[in-house]
């Protein structure tokens, strides 16, 4: 059965260029970075040019990008690094309810081990955290303000810009998961008032296991793992070469193909959403209806469990999630859902389609096709619809 | 992650529904992830004639519904009230670990909607 892959949102296929790219380093360039010798030199140049691409692709300086091993390192050593550098000055974070739990779980392990003040702000019904809440919410003693660009489940894009002028208004330091943007939206530090960003290879068609964060000059910064001084010292460990030179070529070329690739992708998510909103009744679609990315689409169907819309859509060779986080077997649904005033039997509901690069008009009739049959049967065999 | 037989029972799932004018009515949930199994019986001859459920709840929630009103229609009621979550997951070829409470509220909820029909018979 051919199938069809929305769960971009999750991860993406590793472009072939990129795969190639990263083949290239494995066959031909051994050396450790570190190393002096020929061997060494080859690999560190190599990594220098992936700096340089990843850099120029979010407008930073070579020297303010720190690799890491993926989006959730970059988000731990940006909360827990910029609370240790300022410990001297103050004990406060200010962060949002629908961060990733790379950003949620580290904070409140902060709060519960390390004494910090935790301020989690709320968000309207689309997902939009108010910059003015932010402004409320600091205090002489905050130290950092954490708050994604995109939500990976809802798709909503938050006004960071604003928000980051207020920081430095007040002297702050900001941080931003732009996980889910970069790539697929533009961002440039040059005129985006980010002191920190996190970056993850794997959400722009590159390989698993390889992030970066932004760190603009100048930030107070504190590593969190101790070894070789790799990274400027901000990151112990032999890089992931092959993964650093994978992640430099997939930003390049997902770079150089947004302005045709993003308004591709806002057009099928559209023609999906219309076309499920005329075929289903008791639908919720979530998120902003224009500030969101371009390809995401999230849904709530009444009277159905996430799981079971997941299941049947795998059955019928359609890759999808929900938003409901699946931990130790209880389905609880997801904090995103609850933070934007679903409850919790709707979000329980939830159904998120994500696509990507190999998404046709003809993948969204299909779905078109399969959702409303799914749909129908799990309706009828529920006590709730 | 499921056999065969889940994915069939999910997929076509057998006795959907409210039986008509039935003499007992039940439900379990699962407190953990709002899974709920309503099953409606009606009985004759010392037996269970008639089985149905409702489930909103997962896949294998359902499919464990499907299943224990499979299993009790024909049986005695004696021997239907019997039906444990064990016997469910045996007739599934089993369910992952995290899902073997959704066995378990389905035999819960045939167990209660016999329970129900032994009391409105006095």
């Amino acid at each position: 059965m051919r199938r069809i892959y929305l769960d971009h949102a999750a991860t993406t296929p590793v472009d072939p260029r990129v795969a190639e790219a990263m083949a290239a380093v494995y066959r031909d360039a051994p050396g450790n970075p570190s190393s002096i010798h020929d061997e060494g030199r080859q690999a560190r140049a190599l990594m220098d040019t992936a700096r340089e691409r990843v850099a120029a692709a979010i407008g930073a300086e070579p020297s303010e990008i720190v690799f890491t091993s993926g989006g959730t390192e970059a988000d731990n050593l940006a909360v827990r690094g910029t609370v240790a550098a300022l410990r001297h000055k103050g004990d406060h974070v200010v962060t949002t309810a629908i961060e990733h739990h790379a950003v949620l779980d580290t904070v409140s392990e902060l709060e519960r081990e390390q004494n910090v003040r935790l301020t989690v702000l709320p968000v309207d019904r689309y997902g939009r955290v108010d910059p003015e809440d932010v402004r409320e919410a600091i205090t002489a003693r905050t130290v950092l303000v954490s708050v994604m660009h995109a939500n990976n489940e809802i798709g909503t894009i938050e006004p960071i810009a604003e928000i980051g002028r207020i920081c430095r208004e007040r002297n702050v330091v900001f941080h931003s998961d732009a996980v889910q943007t970069v790539g697929a939206l533009e961002v440039d530090v040059r005129r985006l008032p980010v002191d920190l960003l996190s970056l993850n290879a794997h959400k722009f068609y590159g390989p698993k296991g390889v992030g970066a964060l932004y760190v603009r000059k100048g930030t107070p910064f504190a590593r969190i793992q101790t070894g070789g001084g790799q990274e400027r010292d901000r990151r112990a460990g032999t890089e992931n070469v092959a993964g650093i030179v994978a992640m430099g070529a997939a930003l390049e070329i997902a770079t150089r193909e947004r302005a045709v690739e993003s308004p591709r992708l806002a057009r099928l998510r559209d023609l999906l959403l219309s076309g499920v909103r005329d075929a289903i009744d008791d639908v919720v679609v979530n998120g902003h209806p224009t500030e969101r990315l371009p390809n995401n689409a999230s849904l709530c169907v009444r009277g159905v469990q996430g799981e079971s819309l997941i299941v049947a859509l795998d059955l019928a060779g359609i890759a999808a999630s929900s938003g409901a986080a699946c931990t130790t077997g209880s389905l609880e649904p997801s904090h995103v859902l609850l933070a934007i005033g679903l409850s919790r039997e709707v979000a329980q509901g939830s159904l998120r389609l994500t696509l990507g690069r190999a998404t046709t008009d003809e993948d969204v009739d299909v779905v078109l096709g399969e959702l409303p049959r799914i749909v129908s049967r799990l309706r009828a065999a529920s006590p709730v619809a | 992650m499921y056999s065969d037989i889940v994915v069939e029972h999910f997929t076509n799932p057998r006795n959907i529904g409210v039986v008509e004018n039935a003499d007992g009515r039940g439900q379990d949930s699962n407190p953990v992830c709002g899974d709920f199994t309503r099953i409606t019986v009606r009985l004759a001859d010392g037996k269970v004639a008639e089985a149905k459920f409702k489930t909103f709840g997962c896949s294998a929630a359902i499919a464990s519904a499907s299943m224990v009103t499979t299993l009790a229609v024909g049986k005695s009621i004696d021997h239907a009230s019997r039906i444990s979550a064990q016997d469910v997951l045996a007739a599934l070829g089993g369910l992952p670990l995290v899902k073997e409470g959704c066995a378990l509220m389905a035999a819960g909820a045939l167990r209660s909607a016999i329970a129900d029909a032994k009391v409105r018979a006095g």
